[in-house]
């Protein structure tokens, strides 16, 4: 059905979200390149010039640089591991015949749906407030003392509270793919004799192999620019504890007007996604057809 | 599955799931329990669950400020619009993908997916700076058209994948039996496709009312949805626990509605369709 004429008029039709997301992407990147080699303060305007690599040297030899690296890849693989482990057990318990499953799901779904801030600062200073919080309070009443959850354990803790919002997507996600399982292949499984365990590795495990990969995949581009949380909860501390490169930037450019420095910083967010986005590519690629 | 199991492994599944679901829901329980009580018994050590003098105290106080409304009002407005705006531009896109794909057509969904990967704070400085210039930094018109470009990768792969079901072959036979282009569309092709673009609606909406990067950088007093007002508690006024949650508590319920509603298009939309 595709004459000469229809798609001549496909391509009218797409070119506008075309032409828009290419704007959308090389502008910005564009200057966000350019800027960063200029020495550019907000606070010194009409005193931009050309310094070359000086705020790629600057950026790269800052010491809350590799704490920031170091601090993003614990948050992603921290929420990563902890949703997806969880997310597999919490499903195969879904899956299992009960009263009220609909009622549970809905419990279980509900974090996903509660913004960043809220959630944040719901758990920041209802439980892990040190003197008025739940924990606190709970830790008191067992005799044991309060323990001040984010300036002890500050990146533990957002890890915690990043992994309560996210638990509910790789559960849903691993569920619908549970679900979509022949339940013939595990009855067969079964009768010849494959225990719970095997059941699980040598079945269950390999068909959601697709699923885990598409979970990886969204809440990595997710995690990667976790900001809200960290705004509202630590500010990037104690020091630069809780600093990730998303916050990094935005504290050197919009907090200290380094439009300069903060650029670099940004080229250097997009090289590191853009590593992490050609693996996964490649891996959505394999499991999908487009 | 089909398979038998004792009422007894029922029993204990059924109390373990209960017991784990209302776990994680708890925070948001405890929110909105609290969001009930008065700023003293919000404190008040031992807490109380249930036996309180439940009252609306908090909601009233966070309403008083006259601002809460404003702010609530350009959530509002900028999801509906960053939504209604996207889907304006991605349907033709979608459709003409699904119908007429070329050869190119996977490269092309490939590339918008590409984009979604860039990360926000590697443009975050020049889009500040086009915003000040514009005079579109804290203003609602300059946040619908961020949030509908962010968006609008999710939103055209999710309508692609719907579109891609409508069957070709009904088209087809509408030809034959001499409906015109337009009669296709109306009579056809718009029935079909119908629960297909409300389920996308649902879900950008939902994306857009929580998004918390932009609208924290772009936003001061005047075009701030609720995530930034929300935010100010930060400060020493989040320690007044009901007050916090009674504003916390409406920011979050028509989502946590719409939500609800929509958790089986969520998988497909947020899974551009590989899981379903």
């Amino acid at each position: 059905m595709a004459t000469q004429h229809s798609r001549l008029a496909a391509r009218v039709m797409i070119s506008p979200a075309v032409i828009l997301l290419l704007g959308w992407m090389l502008i910005p990147l564009c200057l966000t390149i350019y800027f960063s080699f200029l020495r550019y303060n907000l606070l010194m305007p009409g005193m931009e010039e050309f310094t070359g690599w000086t705020n790629y040297r600057y950026f790269l030899t800052d010491p809350a640089f590799f704490a920031a690296i170091a601090n993003t890849l614990a948050l992603v693989l921290g929420v990563l591991f902890i949703t997806i482990v969880g997310g597999v057990l919490l499903a195969l318990l879904l899956d299992q015949p009960m009263w009220g499953q609909g009622i549970v799901r809905i419990l279980v779904i509900a974090p996903f749906f509660v913004m960043p801030t809220v959630s944040a600062l719901v758990w920041k200073n209802m439980f892990m407030n040190p003197v008025n919080g739940l924990f606190a309070q709970l830790f008191k009443a067992v005799g044991l003392q309060p323990f001040d959850f984010l300036s002890q354990a500050p990146l533990m803790s957002i890890i915690g509270i990043v992994s309560w919002q996210w638990l509910p997507f790789a559960t849903l996600i691993l569920l619908t793919a549970i679900q979509s399982l022949d339940s013939e292949q595990l009855e067969a499984a079964e009768m010849d004799g494959a225990g719970p365990l095997s059941r699980f590795f040598y079945i269950i495990l390999p068909h959601l192999g697709r699923a885990i990969t598409v979970v990886i995949l969204i809440q990595t581009i997710f995690l990667l620019s976790i900001f809200a949380e960290i705004l509202v909860t630590t500010n990037g501390g104690p020091g630069t504890a809780t600093t990730n490169l998303t916050y990094l930037v935005y504290v050197q450019s919009l907090l200290q007007f380094d439009v300069g420095g903060g650029s670099a910083g940004g080229v250097i967010a997009i090289i590191l996604a853009n590593i992490v986005a050609i693996f996964l590519m490649r891996m959505i690629g394999k499991n999908l057809d487009a | 599955m089909s398979r038998a199991v004792t009422p007894q492994r029922k029993f204990a599944v059924t109390l373990l799931a209960w017991a784990i679901g209302l776990l994680i829901f708890f925070p948001i329980l405890w929110t909105i329990i609290t969001s009930f009580k008065t700023e003293a018994e919000a404190i008040a050590s031992p807490p109380s669950f249930l036996f309180f003098n439940w009252t609306t105290e908090a909601y009233e106080a966070v309403n008083q400020r006259s601002d809460y409304l404003k702010h609530f009002m350009n959530s509002v407005i900028i999801s509906f619009g960053s939504t209604a705006l996207g889907l304006l531009i991605a349907i033709p896109a979608a459709w003409s993908m699904a119908f007429v794909p070329g050869r190119r057509t996977k490269d092309v969904l490939m590339w918008m997916l590409s984009t979604k990967m860039l990360p926000p704070v590697g443009v975050l400085i020049p889009i500040y700076l086009i915003f000040r210039d514009t005079g579109l930094l804290d203003s609602r018109i300059g946040l619908v058209i961020v949030l509908t470009l962010i968006n609008l990768p999710i939103i055209i792969w999710m309508l692609f994948t719907y579109f891609r079901e409508i069957p070709g072959e009904i088209l087809e036979a509408a030809r034959m039996d001499g409906a015109t282009l337009r009669e296709e569309i109306v009579y056809i092709l718009t029935p079909m496709a119908v629960p297909g673009i409300a389920s996308t609606l649902l879900l950008n909406v939902i994306l857009s009312w929580n998004e918390a990067f932009w609208t924290l950088n772009l936003t001061a007093a005047k075009a701030a949805p609720l995530t930034a007002f929300i935010a100010s508690f930060s400060s020493p006024e989040g320690l007044f626990y009901a007050k916090l949650s009674a504003a916390s508590t409406m920011a979050i319920a028509p989502i946590l509605i719409i939500g609800w509603f929509s958790q089986k298009q969520l998988v497909r939309g947020l899974t551009f369709g590989a899981v379903k």
